[in-house]
């Protein structure tokens, strides 16, 4: 729009200070704003605003955890704002282009690694450790079909102990899938290009997912001169030292301590503890839980990666979106390690809570699903069982062992399943006993 | 004595007494503004008498009902590159011929809050681009003291405007010297504040880092009021100060006894007129028989001024004018074939000789392999120059001379030769790429035309600008000199 100027989101600011202090990098005290000059139907200005010379943050890396349960450190060069551009949209008029602009001028975060990540595997495990911290941050809700986490391969191929070769840079991929196909097809184009006594070509490339295999955008012969220079519409970015510890103050857990933490001082596996920590809305979840019923770690992380992961899950929901709340699944749980339920009945009762508001008492009670602990009633019920089976108590007191699974089978039918099943079998090995 | 209807302070008397209202000062206006329209052309875009008027008709009763704003029931006209909502916003240019803004720049909305009655938008070099105003798709504007001759520019039309008595102030940018160059050639008052002063939202971008709005008028108090309303932060601009108001009631009273004025020895050089040599020479003189003291000092990045200015300036530019592509805003050629001829034809055919000029130099001063040797040895100079002007003003409160170093030129004369064009401007930028607030008021005539006396103070120095433009109109009658034919 003629006469419009840009002024800096502060919260843009914010999110990159996170992430630069998550990941160890330096956050410049002084950053710069550059215009990179270029025409295009949907950069609306005729130029986007970018950071060039003088990055916010600067350095920094990530560990992450391999297939093969080894860890890589990923070094990080840099990570800058900018303004995202608008998209063009090629599918859906016919004969003609659309240009959606909802999403030109909002604040983007470009991460950049350095040029070690091996293979296709390694870089979707670095983007996938990424795309935990940006969402865990709050920089990013990572929806990578809108385009909220989105990714520009560099890919290039060498012999052994070579030096990097000429790279190519696959634009705009938006699934870990894609990009995996997107850099073992560039891999396999470059290896037989050279094979065949060719060179590699720097430029950029597109990845067609329909027809996965990656083509040529523009050749070097258009190759842009951006002409970048500061924004005269923007000073420069100055961020004070006490911003910067406010913002280290303010630093949740991130999740790589988190795991660690649910595997030395929790005792949860190596496997529910990465699991619960791949996510912050899940793994905040499991911290409200496990604090609802402190001491029962192992019984929290079961229920949230079983029955609640999985009704989500069938559900077609997100976390964000679970009908029911820690404090109300606590509530079962508290009845579930009690002993006032079996765990299957546990289920019985979740899958009512699910589709209600009730909490986990009032479900017991509408059902009458409490287990029977009471060791008095049990008592009673035992002595009518084996009174009425002399016979099988006889067999039993003789040797036959398997026999107790009769009375347990007894008691259930009398107790109408509510018997406490480890008490029952307890109360009544004691009484077969004599 | 009745009111100076051709004042803003006089109308504002004439309003608060009762003695005019709203809707006699706008139709008067109009009238004016008809008549002097085929002599000057120097109004553009047209608001809509209908429309004036109902504004006027607002301010009248918000002004019976006590709620009178400072400038309540004044028409003014702005130059043609404020956004106004609803109103068409040309910038001169082919390109925008056709744009109607769907806001309003703040500067617009301060105005229209305070009352203002916006008549007209005011003819101005494309792009506020040129010293003459004769590179505007609508045609050049006439000097109201001899219509042969240019208003200067860009702001060319404003100052025509006020000089005509056509409304009493006008609004306009300076980039490097397109407030204070039209305004000594056409005989009336202009302040560019210093950069960050009043808020650049809404108004169409030459080079961003130089513009600044401002006002022309007829007095150094009139351009004080109007500048009060303008200034003032504004969120929307990144390079707008959060700074303190000028206190003008303050400013205005400053004596000008004791006042340190410095005459820098590089704008009286070669190619000055004798006659504004001489008008210039007899201003600082009226200052020092007021009681001024008056120093010669030295601005010797002075000469490097114009090349640095004319590398930043078209920079900034190619990149500012690259959102007219055809593809949203303004003009747009006639069946592209595809879409480089898209951009080609559509900004080939909008934008006039004189802007694709700068845009080219512009893009060639920031390519790959020359932005060391143009973009970065510019912003370099920049900062001598404004070092320079740093260092006089520890010794001094203001600078004076002349701000053009010839009277209004012939149309025409200067086309064919660029550089003397540029030239117009040579004791103007430095100030643009220092940032500082400048002023021209009418000293004196030379041929028969009105003569500038440009004053430049220190970075939020307005109050000192005002002061000695205000004393030294108390004691002279310049200002008050009006063009032949200026009544209906």
């Amino acid at each position: 729009m003629p006469g419009s100027l840009p002024v800096m989101n502060v919260g843009a600011v914010e999110m990159a200070i996170r992430f630069g202090l998550a990941v160890g990098a330096r956050v410049a005290e002084r950053s710069v704003f550059e215009r990179k000059n270029y025409f295009y139907p949907d950069l609306p200005k005729g130029y986007q605003i970018s950071q060039y010379e003088l990055p916010v943050v600067v350095g920094g890396g990530l560990k992450v955890r391999l297939d093969d349960g080894s860890e890589k450190f990923v070094q990080l060069t840099r990570a800058h704002l900018e303004e995202d551009a608008g998209k063009s949209v090629h599918d859906a008029f016919h004969a003609e282009t659309g240009i959606d602009l909802n999403r030109a001028g909002t604040p983007l975060l470009e991460i950049v690694s350095e040029p070690v990540l091996s293979s296709a595997a390694e870089a979707v495990a670095y983007l996938k450790t990424l795309h935990t911290l940006v969402r865990w941050l709050g920089v990013s809700d990572g929806n990578m079909q809108e385009g909220s986490f989105r990714c520009d391969a560099n890919v290039s191929v060498r012999r052994p102990g070579e030096a990097l070769g000429t790279r190519a840079e696959i634009k705009n991929v938006n699934s870990f899938r894609f990009v995996e196909k997107a850099i073992d097809y560039e891999v396999e184009r470059q290896i037989r290009l050279i094979e065949a006594g060719g060179t590699v070509v720097q430029e950029t490339r597109l990845f067609d997912a329909h027809k996965g295999e990656t083509r040529s955008m523009r050749g070097k012969e258009s190759a842009h001169d951006y002409r970048y220079f500061p924004d005269p519409d923007l000073p420069p970015l100055v961020i004070a030292a006490d911003d910067i510890e406010r913002a280290r103050l303010a630093m949740p857990e991130l999740p790589e301590a988190r795991r660690q933490r649910y595997i030395d001082s929790l005792g949860l596996t190596t496997y529910d503890a990465s699991l619960l920590t791949s996510d912050r809305v899940t793994c905040d979840y499991f911290e409200a839980l496990s604090s609802a019923i402190p001491g029962q770690p192992k019984l929290c992380a079961n229920w949230v990666l079983g029955e609640w992961l999985g009704a989500l899950n069938a559900a077609g929901q997100t976390p964000e979106q679970s009908p029911i709340g820690a404090e109300r699944l606590g509530g079962l749980l508290v009845r579930i390690g009690d002993g006032s339920l079996s765990s299957k009945m546990g289920k019985q009762v979740f899958e009512a809570m699910w589709l209600g508001d009730e909490t986990a008492d009032a479900v017991i009670e509408r059902l009458g699903l409490k287990q029977v602990s009471d060791s008095s009633a049990l008592a009673g019920v035992i002595d009518d069982i084996v009174a009425a089976n002399p016979k099988q108590v006889e067999q039993y007191r003789g040797g036959n062992d398997k026999l107790l699974q009769f009375f347990v089978g007894q008691a259930m039918k009398a107790t109408k399943g509510q018997a406490n099943p480890a008490q029952l079998n307890e109360l009544l090995r004691e009484k077969l006993k004599a | 004595m009745s009111p100076d209807l051709d004042t803003v302070g006089g109308q504002l008397d004439a309003l608060a007494s009762g003695a005019s209202s709203a809707r006699e000062l706008t139709e008067r206006a109009l009238d004016r503004a008809a008549h002097a329209q085929n002599r000057l052309n120097a109004l553009i875009s047209s608001v809509g008498a209908d429309h004036a008027l109902a504004a006027a008709d607002a301010a009248d009763y918000n002004r019976a009902a006590g709620r009178a704003g400072p400038l309540s029931g004044i028409p003014f006209a702005h130059k043609d590159l404020f956004c106004t909502a609803g109103v068409p916003t040309t910038c001169g240019s082919r390109m925008l011929e056709n744009f109607v803004p769907p806001y309003s720049a703040t500067v617009h909305e301060r105005i229209d809050a305070a009352g203002g009655v916006l008549i007209g938008k005011a003819n101005m070099d494309e792009f506020a681009m040129g010293s003459s105003n004769e590179h505007s798709y609508f045609g050049p504007v006439h000097n109201p003291w001899d219509l042969t001759r240019v208003p200067g520019g860009s702001s060319g039309g404003s100052a025509a405007l006020v000089a005509a008595r056509v409304v009493p102030f006008a609004t306009a940018t300076d980039t490097g010297g397109s407030i204070r160059q039209p305004a000594a050639l056409c005989g009336v008052s202009g302040i560019k504040p210093t950069y960050g002063r009043v808020s650049r939202w809404g108004m169409v971008a030459y080079a961003s880092s130089l513009d600044q709005a401002g006002v022309i008028a007829l007095t150094v108090a009139d351009c004080a009021r109007v500048l009060d309303v303008m200034s003032g932060f504004d969120p929307r601009d990144a390079t707008c100060a959060d700074r303190p108001k000028i206190d003008v009631a303050a400013a205005l009273a400053r004596p000008l006894q004791g006042l340190r004025v410095g005459r820098p020895r590089q704008w009286f050089g070669a190619g000055i007129e004798d006659g504004v040599g001489a008008a210039v020479e007899a201003a600082i003189a009226e200052y020092a028989r007021q009681g001024a003291t008056i120093v010669d000092v030295d601005l010797p990045s002075s000469e490097y001024a114009i090349p640095a200015y004319y590398v930043i300036a078209p920079a900034e530019a190619s990149s500012n004018l690259s959102r007219f592509d055809g593809v949203r805003f303004g003009h747009r050629c006639a069946d592209p074939k595809d879409l480089a001829d898209l951009y080609k034809r559509s900004r080939a055919e909008g934008f006039g000789h004189e802007v694709q000029k700068r845009i080219l130099t512009g893009t060639y001063a920031l390519s790959t392999g020359y932005y060391d040797a143009y973009y970065l040895r510019a912003q370099r100079v920049r900062r001598l120059i404004a070092n320079d002007y740093a260092r006089v003003f520890a010794d001094v409160d203001v600078l004076a001379g002349p701000t053009s170093p010839t009277v209004a030129f012939k149309l025409g004369e200067k086309l064919a030769d660029p550089l003397a064009l540029y030239l117009a401007d040579i004791n103007t930028v430095g100030v643009n790429l220092a940032g500082l607030p400048a002023m021209s008021i009418p000293c004196g005539f030379s041929q028969g035309l009105p003569v500038g006396l440009q004053l430049v103070a220190a970075t939020w120095r307005e109050d000192l600008l005002i002061g000695a433009g205000h004393g030294y109109q108390q004691v002279t009658e310049w200002h008050r000199a009006a063009p032949p034919g200026v009544s209906p």
